[in-house]
């Protein structure tokens, strides 16, 4: 197997098992409700349902409004296939530095940010707001959580950092604790799950992600639900190969990569269930206390930072 | 066990308990702030036992499990019950918002380190790296004093002080002589119960605890005469 057949093969499986991590976690969440819930299988058959639909658009609605999505839909798959998730060296690796994959995340916030605001709506300019405020206080505390990890590999390449801690011998780093817990309560925050956003309402007056997409239909919206449950599983994988980079493999060799694909989706299917348990057992915050829970995850991934220097350095 | 791995378990202990007191300065609430008072109190205890499993020092153990009965226990017990009486608001009321104390806390962390690095170079103990955090502790223990309106939050920062300086002690000496230390752990005793008759004087006088009331007070005093 060369490595740029087992890169494409990353890449698409990320699409296709996405739809069915959403489903996953709504499942999970449904079971742990008392409910039986529909299948794992349903966000696929909405999509579907979805991509058949005609599309129905505003008055008023300009060129960005129809670009929108295949812009959001391409920048967060192409994020999405730079992240490595079963080989550790792709043929992509230089491009998977993390700085350069937060910038096209915050490509795609912007035009849905746009495309949020070009029908000139009460619900997208308040959802855009709300979006914009978070996402300021988001990404600094992402940056600062991975930048822990940097410290010790000395890159912020991911390729280079999975290396890194593969390579180093087991210790306890309590700075790379604190980073951990930075980065799930960040990785919850841009998903735009409870406790900051509520993913199974359409009609919320605290929504956010559904307000900006709340005029889109048919393959448009398809392709902005899509995109969603991509990025939700970019955040899975960015965790896994951060923080539990072990059975990912160096070489491209079948046995190698079928190993390293069901370590894969186990360690996915544990991070959507620790999600469905903390969405279950967790209320909305009210809106102006979402600041706060994102400034204390910048102050724990701060932390994190102090601590390898106070801890870490000299040892 | 080896030594590196008794090392990184007091590195780990350290790191949380910087968290404890990051969180005492973050919580909203009357009983989250006393909950993570007492985790503080389990946290000291662990570390005072896995420094005494290190050293080999056996009079730790004894201040460990001191720790954890008086700073674990007993102190939040005593302070839970006078604030039920006293029926003080559930609210903890800060002078700032938090994320500006946050911020200030950063700093104060990052001063502390930056005034301990030239100590810790020349220091041979496995806990050396654990006093620059305690340094934090006690500023945030103080910062906590100064950013609360309440005399019994104030109280609780007070006491986390204490805490700090007692892991101070354990990471830059392996220990103070026992005697000392269960000298100042009646201290503490005494004075969390002294602080709570002060309380009730306080608020049968002033009618609040809030520390202004005391001037607000003093100034019609002086208005009166």
């Amino acid at each position: 197997m060369s490595s740029a057949f087992v890169q494409m093969l990353q890449a698409i499986l990320l699409l296709l098992l996405a739809p069915l991590a959403a489903g996953f976690v709504s499942t999970c969440k449904a079971r742990l409700q008392n409910r039986r819930g529909a299948s794992v299988l349903q966000p696929w058959r909405n999509l579907r349902k979805l991509f058949g639909k005609e599309v129905v658009m505003a008055e008023h609605a300009s060129w960005i409004f129809r670009t929108a999505p295949y812009v959001v839909f391409t920048a967060t798959v192409m994020a999405a296939s730079v992240v490595p998730a079963l080989l550790v060296d792709t043929p992509l690796s230089l491009t998977a530095d993390v700085i350069a994959l937060v910038a096209l995340l915050a490509l795609a916030r912007f035009f849905l940010a746009l495309a949020g605001m070009d029908i000139g709506t009460a619900f997208g300019g308040m959802g855009v707001s709300r979006e914009m405020t978070f996402s300021a206080l988001a990404e600094p505390a992402m940056l600062m959580s991975i930048f822990v990890l940097s410290l010790g590999a000395h890159s912020t390449n991911l390729t280079t950092m999975i290396n890194h801690t593969l390579n180093s011998p087991f210790a306890l780093h309590p700075s790379l604790a604190f980073a951990f817990v930075a980065m799930l309560m960040i990785a919850v925050a841009e998903n735009g799950r409870i406790p900051i956003d509520n993913p199974g309402t359409h009609l919320e007056l605290t929504m956010i992600h559904e307000a900006m997409i709340l005029e889109y239909s048919g393959r448009h919206l398809a392709l902005m639900e899509w995109a969603a449950m991509v990025k939700l599983m970019l955040f899975a994988t960015l965790i896994t190969d951060l923080f539990m980079p072990w059975g990912m493999t160096l070489e491209a060799s079948p046995a190698g990569v079928s190993l390293a694909l069901a370590l894969w989706i186990v360690k996915l299917a544990g991070l959507l269930l620790a999600l469905a348990v903390i969405e279950t057992g967790l209320a909305k915050l009210r809106l102006f206390e979402v600041p706060e829970y994102l400034s204390g995850a910048f102050v724990i991934a701060f932390l994190g930072l102090l601590s390898y220097y106070m801890l870490e350095v000299g040892a | 066990m080896s030594a590196s791995l008794v090392q990184q378990l007091i590195d780990g202990l350290a790191a949380l308990m910087l968290l404890t007191s990051f969180a005492l300065l973050a919580q909203h609430r009357m009983l989250s702030v006393l909950n993570w008072f007492a985790a503080q109190g389990f946290l000291l205890a662990a570390t005072a036992a896995v420094v005494a499993y290190g050293t080999d020092n056996h009079e730790l153990y004894i201040s460990a499990m001191m720790a954890l009965l008086l700073k674990g226990m007993l102190l939040p017990w005593l302070l839970w019950r006078v604030i039920r009486k006293l029926r003080v608001h559930r609210e903890v009321e800060p002078l700032m918002n938090s994320t500006l104390t946050m911020i200030i806390a950063l700093g104060v962390t990052l001063f502390s380190f930056h005034i301990i690095q030239p100590i810790e170079k020349i220091s041979e103990l496995m806990t050396r790296d654990s006093m620059a955090i305690a340094t934090a502790c006690v500023l945030l223990g103080m910062l906590m004093m100064i950013t609360r309106k309440k005399a019994i939050t104030q109280v609780i920062g007070f006491l986390a002080v204490e805490n700090s300086l007692f892991f101070a002690a354990i990471g830059s000496t392996n220990g103070m002589p026992l005697i000392v230390e269960i000298g100042i752990a009646f201290d503490v005793l005494i004075a969390a119960l002294i602080f709570g008759l002060f309380f009730f004087q306080i608020r049968t006088t002033f009618d609040s605890l809030e520390v202004d009331a005391m001037n607000v007070h003093l100034i019609h005093k002086d208005d009166d005469e």
